[in-house]
């Protein structure tokens, strides 16, 4: 076996650890995590961790596997960055967030822009259940609910043709432009770019709805057509 | 004979898994099947105690796995019933005194001796949990009609779906109807609204259900309450069985819920 510490590399972040896979089977990188976990015990105790795992990709079984083994060790892994789309996806499912730090507003802006010509959009043809998280740079589209506990973090807008009663959070990266729609939001948890936006009379908001900001003040339009 | 591996899970504790599994255990083994529970709660056993076994055991599950017993011993006779069985969890050990594959292979041994294997699941949604449904051919998850039992519920079906475990059934338990007419408690149409799964049963509030739980002797022997019945009635929709819902089942809309119209 490789030296375990070519395998993995460990970095302080400003809320706990950033561990990296190197490029190796998992078995090995598995191997060598184990190792160093049983290594420095004291210092892994009670850590949150993010995993950054390259192109690994890993199905629900093996990820919920790790994130028990790590529990047991008192490691509380909270996010999984990978290059691989099933890894993101896989994380998504057991509620780990896919990203470590928003990028600064300016550069999403940016890289928004950059993108708007290629498909930035994710579809998601099922109801999110509580402990769910999901977060995309470009717009996302929910067939279904978001339920109490779950959370949806998009860089652009957030349609779902279903109820909201979990967290939205549009327009992430910071773009005001962005908006929420959704066919019930009167239990709705949103944002808009840097806005919270505070639901006001409850009855019009059981039928569907578009929700913006304009001029730094929420906006509800009825969700139709006219 | 192929047993049925049926998991009792919730997510939160205290919501009435131990109390499930005595319970509609006893009302299969009543109608004549062959019934083996599981206590998978390691570390914090009660069935025992639920099911009034508890000076009775002798060897655990933990004793099964590591090789100390012979399944057969460690299975202790009910002192109702004849065909229904304990196996206890152990009390001085953790929850990683067993994987998956341990359940697994315990329970693939019961299968061809008995009719139905239930397991009671400890709390939360790791190790004991993974435990508990690894070897479930189906899983009914339980709540109360209380806002955080039922967000538990929704992430625990959630995992059970991204398992491949496929879509559970609902048991609704400590229901108050009084409450539900005052809105002072979730509706069972409510917590279906939100979860969105098949419900098998709802139980009522019942403090005959903590007596029975004190003394080891479950209600649903008891054929005048009506928890009881309510438990009776899903042990018998398990075996596939169409069984009406009680009156207190069915609050305003919910009939509408289960038969898809719209109220
Ligand atoms: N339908 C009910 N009515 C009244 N009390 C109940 C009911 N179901 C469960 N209980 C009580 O709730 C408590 C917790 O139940 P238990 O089955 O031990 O929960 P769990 O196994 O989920 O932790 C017990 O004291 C039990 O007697
Ligand atoms: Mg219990």
């Amino acid at each position: 076996m490789a030296d375990p510490n070519s395998l993995i590399s460990i970095k302080g972040l400003r809320d706990g650890l950033l561990v990296t896979l190197g490029n190796a089977p998992w078995e090995e990188l598995r191997g060598a995590l184990m190792e160093q976990i049983a290594a420095r015990q004291s210092f892994f105790q009670g850590a949150r961790v993010a995993l950054d795992v390259g192109a690994q990709i890993f199905h629900v079984n093996d990820l919920s596997e790790l994130r028990d083994t790590l529990s047991e060790r008192g490691i509380n892994l909270w996010a999984v960055v990978s290059e691989s789309p099933t890894t993101e996806q896989t994380s998504q499912l057991l509620g780990l967030a896919t990203r470590i730090s928003k990028p600064r507003p300016q550069e999403i802006t940016q890289a928004a822009s950059a993108e708007s010509g290629q498909q930035t959009s994710l579809f998601i043809g099922r109801t999110l259940r509580s402990g769910t998280r999901i977060e995309f740079g470009g717009h996302v589209t929910v067939l279904g609910d978001i339920n109490p506990g779950a959370e949806v973090i998009a860089g652009g807008n957030v349609i779902v043709w279903g109820r909201i009663r979990g967290a939205v959070h549009a327009g992430a990266n910071g773009d005001p432009s962005s908006a929420v729609c959704g066919l019930d939001v009167s239990a709705a948890q949103m944002r808009i770019a840097g806005e919270v936006v505070e639901a006001p009379d409850q009855a019009e908001l059981r039928n569907p709805q578009k929700i913006s900001v304009v001029d730094g003040r929420a906006r509800f339009e009825s969700w139709s057509a006219e | 004979m192929t047993a049925k591996v049926v998991t009792i899970t919730s997510g939160k504790g205290g919501v009435g898994k131990t109390t499930a599994v005595a319970n509609l255990a006893v009302a299969l083994a009543a109608d004549g099947a062959k019934v083996v529970c599981i206590d998978g709660d390691i570390g914090l056993r009660n069935l025992d105690v639920v099911m009034g076994l508890e000076n009775r055991i002798v060897y655990d599950i933990v004793d099964i796995i590591e090789g100390r017993c012979r399944l057969r011993q460690a299975m202790i006779r009910d002192k109702r019933l004849p065909e229904l069985y304990l196996i206890p969890a152990a009390q001085t050990r953790d929850k990683t005194a067993v994987s998956p594959s341990d359940m697994i292979r315990v329970c693939k041994e019961l299968r061809q001796e008995v009719d139905w294997v239930l397991i009671d699941s400890p709390a939360g949604i790791e190790r004991g949990f993974k435990n508990s449904i690894a070897a479930a051919d189906s899983v009914l998850v339980i709540t109360n009609p209380e806002v955080s039992a039922v967000r538990d519920a929704d992430r625990v079906i959630g995992i059970l779906e991204a398992e491949g475990k496929g879509s559970p059934q609902l048991i609704l338990n400590r229901l108050n109807p009084a409450m539900v007419k005052k809105h002072d408690m979730l509706s069972a149409e409510d917590v279906l609204d939100l979860l969105a799964i098949k419900l098998i049963g709802v139980v009522p509030e019942d403090s005959g259900v903590i007596v029975g739980t004190n003394r080891g002797n479950p209600v649903a022997l008891d054929p005048k309450s009506r928890a009881g019945q309510a438990f009776r009635n899903i042990a018998r929709r398990m075996k596939g069985e169409e069984v009406p819902f009680l009156d207190l089942e069915a609050g305003d809309g919910l009939w509408s819920k289960l038969f898809g119209r719209k109220s």
